[in-house]
C-alpha cells in the first residue's frame, strides 16, 4: 500500500493544455474518486499517474519515491480499463496470470494468486473459458482479478462500470466497495457518474478543464459545494439555482428572488448584486418554509419512494422539488413552494461559495 | 421463388457482369483445358484422345518438369515468408510511427502495382546485371558483386528479392490489420510489464493470426503462379542452367514454344492440383494456430 503525491503535475499536447498545476495528496488506502464531465482530464490524469502518459510539468510520487521516469511496470501498480482490455484468446486463467509471468513470480505462486482472486471474485468456474463466452459482468470481475493477483500498492479504475447496465453497475459498485474494504489498498477511480462517485469515494476530486474544483469527502461536496459548478455537479436530482439580487442595508443583507418575497438575512462578504441561490430538491417545501412563494405544478414523476415535482413560479423560474411520495399531486395544481434559509447555499457573481457571518429567519 | 428473385435480384444485377465473364469467357477455356489434358494437340491437327498419357509422361519421363517444381517450390518457401516478413515489419513501422501519414502508404505500395509489371522486370535485370547498379554500390565499398542473373547459384534469388520488394498489398492488410487490435490491450500489458518482444508473440502474432491466415494463403497462391518477372528476366527461356525454370514459364513455353497445347494444358491442370492442396492444409491446420475474436463455440 502506499499514498500518493502530485505536485503542479501538469499536461499539455503542443498549445494544449490538458492538466494545469495540479496538487493532490493521496493517503495510504483511501478510495480517491476522480469525477467530471467529459473532457475534463480525469482519465489523463489516471494515466499519468499510470505513466501511460508522459507528464509534462511537476512530479507524481508514489509512496514518497518521485516516478515521473519510471516505466508503468515499475510502478507497483495495476489498472482496470474501460474496455476490460482482456487478451481475447486466452482463457480467464491465463488472463489471470499472463502479468504474473513477467515478474518472476514462482509457478506455484503465481497458481495460488490466481486461486485466490478467482475465489474472491467468484469466478472460479469460468476459468477455462475465453473472453467472449463471459457476460459483461463477468468480463469485468476478470480484469478486476487481473489487478488483483498483482498484489499492488495501488489501484487504478478508469471508468470501470460504464460498459455495464443500469443493474448490474449498481451490483458491480457495491462489490467493487466490499473488496476496497477487505484489501484496504489504496485505489484511484475515475468515473463521470457522480453517483459513483458518491456511494464508493473516501474523499471525491471534482475536475473542470483540468483543474481541482473541489477536494472532499462526498458529505462535504454535497453540504458545502465550494463553487456553482460543483453544487451543480454533485447531487441528484440537479440543484435548483435561482438568479437573486443582494441589496445592502445596515448591517444585514436583503435578498431578492423573483417570484419569491424578499428575505433578510446576515451580512454576506461580498459587494456583488448578483448571486446565486442554490438549494437541493429535498430541501424544498411544498406549503411551509422560511421564505414561500406561489407556484404552479408543471410535472409530476413519480418514483415510489418519493415524487418529483416541477415546480414553475410567478416569474417563470422552473424549481425542481421531491416530496415523500405519499400525497397525490395532479399536473396544473397551485401549490405553495417555500425553504429554510439553513438549506440555501450562496454564490458570488463569480460562482464562489460565500457564508453569511449568521443566518436570520426574517421574511418580509 | 417469386419472393426469392424479389428480394435477391439487385445482388444479381450487381453480379451479372462477373457471371457473363466468368460463363463465356472463363469457364469454356477452363473446360476446354480439362479435355485437352487428356489429349494431344499441336494446334494445327485436331486433339487426339491418348487418356493419362500426358500426366504419365509427366511424373515418370519429364526431368524439366520435376527441376520447374523444385525451382518453383524453393521460391515460394522462400519468397512467401520474406514478403510477409518484410510486410509486417513495415506495417508495424507505420502502425507505431506514422500514424497519420498516408503518403507513405501510398510510397509503400507502389512496388505492388509496378512489381508485376514488364518495365520492373527488366529494370530489376539491369540493378543485378553484372555491371549494374547493385554490384557498382558493392564495388564502392569494396566488394566483388557476383553476376547475380546469370550465375545459377544466385538467379533466383534475385527474384526472392524483387518479391520481398513487393510487400505492398499484404502491408496494407497487415496495417489494417494491427489497426484493429485495441491500444488497451498493449497498455495492460505494459503496466503488467510485458517486454516489447513478449507483447508481439504473445498478443500482436494470435490476434493477427486471421490477417497472417489470409495474406498466407494469398501469397501462397500468388508465388505459385509468379511468371513475368521470371520469363522477362531469363529472357523467357528459365536460363541460367534451368535455375529460374518456374512451373508456369515451363508452361509457357510448352504450350506457346513447343505447342504441345495438351501436355500444358495437362500441366496447368497439376498446378491447380499443387495449389488447391496447399490452400487446404492451410485451411485444415488454420483451426490450431488461428483465433477468430468472433467465432462461435
Amino acid at each position: 500500500m502506499a499514498g500518493l503525491t502530485l505536485r503542479n503535475v501538469g499536461k499539455r499536447y503542443g498549445a494544449l493544455s490538458i492538466i494545469q498545476g495540479l496538487n493532490l495528496d493521496i493517503h495510504d488506502g483511501e478510495f480517491l474518486v476522480l469525477v467530471g464531465p467529459s473532457g475534463c482530464g480525469k482519465s489523463t490524469l489516471l494515466r499519468m499517474i499510470a505513466g501511460l502518459e508522459d507528464i509534462t510539468e511537476g512530479t507524481i510520487s508514489i509512496g514518497g519515491k518521485v516516478v515521473n521516469d519510471l516505466p508503468a511496470s515499475k510502478r507497483e501498480l495495476s489498472m482496470v480499463f474501460q474496455s476490460y482490455a482482456l487478451y481475447p484468446h486466452m482463457s480467464v486463467r491465463k488472463n489471470l496470470a499472463f502479468g504474473l509471468q513477467n515478474f518472476k513470480v514462482s509457478r506455484s505462486e503465481v497458481e495460488r494468486r490466481v486461486a485466490d482472486a478467482a475465489r474472491i471474485l467468484q469466478i472460479e468456474q469460468l476459468m477455462d473459458r475465453k473472453p467472449r463466452q463471459l457476460s459483461g459482468g463477468q468480463k469485468q470481475r476478470v480484469a478486476i482479478g487481473r489487478s488483483i493477483v498483482r498484489e499492488p500498492q495501488l489501484f487504478l479504475f478508469d471508468e470501470p462500470l460504464s460498459n455495464l447496465d443500469a443493474e448490474l453497475r449498481v451490483q458491480m459498485r457495491a462489490e467493487l466497495a466490499s473488496l476496497y474494504a477487505r484489501l484496504g489498498t489504496t485505489m484511484i477511480y475515475v468515473t463521470h457518474d457522480q453517483v459513483e462517485a458518491m456511494t464508493m469515494a473516501s474523499r471525491i476530486v471534482v475536475l473542470r478543464g483540468g483543474k481541482i474544483e473541489q477536494l472532499g469527502t462526498p458529505q462535504e461536496l454535497y453540504t458545502r459545494p465550494q463553487n456553482l459548478f460543483v453544487a451543480g455537479f454533485i447531487g441528484s436530482p440537479k440543484i435548483n439555482m435561482l438568479q437573486a439580487k443582494a441589496t445592502r442595508e445596515a448591517g444585514r443583507t436583503v435578498v431578492s428572488v423573483a417570484g419569491m418575497p424578499d428575505f433578510a438575512i446576515a451580512e454576506l462578504p461580498t459587494d456583488d448584486q448578483a448571486l446565486t441561490l442554490c438549494v437541493r430538491p429535498s430541501s424544498l417545501r411544498i406549503g411551509n418554509g422560511d421564505v414561500t412563494g406561489q407556484g404552479t405544478i408543471r410535472l409530476v414523476e413519480y418514483l415510489g419512494s418519493e415524487t418529483l415535482l416541477h415546480i414553475t413560479l410567478s416569474s417563470g423560474q422552473v424549481l425542481l422539488a421531491s416530496d415523500n411520495g405519499r400525497t397525490p399531486y395532479r399536473m396544473g395544481d397551485p401549490v405553495a413552494i417555500g425553504f429554510d434559509l439553513s438549506d440555501l447555499h450562496y454564490f458570488d457573481g463569480a460562482g464562489k461559495r460565500i457564508e453569511p457571518t449568521q443566518k436570520e429567519s426574517q421574511a418580509q | 421463388m417469386k419472393r426469392f428473385f424479389a428480394r435477391n435480384a439487385p445482388a444479381y444485377v450487381f453480379l451479372l457482369p462477373w457471371l457473363i465473364g466468368f460463363f463465356l469467357l472463363a469457364l469454356g477455356p477452363i473446360l476446354a483445358s480439362l479435355y485437352l489434358s487428356f489429349t494431344r494437340y499441336d494446334m494445327v491437327s485436331a486433339p487426339r484422345w491418348i487418356g493419362w498419357g500426358n500426366y504419365e509422361y509427366m511424373f515418370t519421363r519429364d526431368r524439366r518438369f520435376w527441376k520447374a517444381l523444385e525451382v518453383t517450390f524453393t521460391y515460394v518457401a522462400l519468397a512467401v515468408p520474406a514478403r510477409l516478413i518484410m510486410a509486417l515489419g513495415v506495417a508495424m513501422l507505420l502502425d507505431k510511427g506514422l500514424r497519420t501519414i498516408g503518403l507513405y502508404r501510398a510510397i509503400f505500395y507502389l512496388p505492388s502495382l509496378l512489381g508485376a509489371s514488364i518495365a520492373i522486370a527488366i529494370l530489376w535485370r539491369q540493378l543485378f546485371a553484372a555491371d549494374g547498379v547493385v554490384n557498382q554500390v558493392l564495388a564502392m565499398v569494396g566488394i566483388q558483386g557476383a553476376s547475380w542473373i546469370t550465375d545459377p547459384d544466385t538467379s533466383l534469388y534475385t527474384l526472392v528479392v524483387l518479391a520481398m520488394w513487393q510487400f505492398g498489398s499484404p502491408m496494407l492488410i497487415f496495417l489494417a490489420g494491427l489497426r484493429g487490435i485495441p491500444r488497451d490491450l498493449y497498455e495492460a500489458a505494459e503496466i503488467d510489464g510485458t517486454p516489447g518482444w513478449r507483447q508481439f508473440t504473445r498478443i500482436t502474432l494470435p490476434l493477427l493470426a486471421p490477417v497472417i491466415f489470409f495474406n498466407l494463403v494469398l501469397q501462397t497462391i500468388d508465388s505459385f503462379k509468379t511468371f513475368s518477372s521470371a520469363f522477362i528476366i531469363s529472357n523467357g527461356t528459365g536460363a541460367p542452367a534451368d535455375s529460374l525454370l518456374f512451373y508456369t514459364v515451363y508452361l509457357f513455353n510448352e504450350a506457346f514454344k513447343f505447342f504441345r497445347m495438351g501436355y500444358a494444358s495437362a500441366l496447368a491442370w497439376f498446378l491447380l492440383v499443387i495449389i488447391a492442396t496447399f490452400t487446404a492444409i492451410a485451411f485444415f491446420t488454420s483451426k490450431y494456430w488461428v483465433h477468430y475474436e468472433n467465432e462461435r463455440d
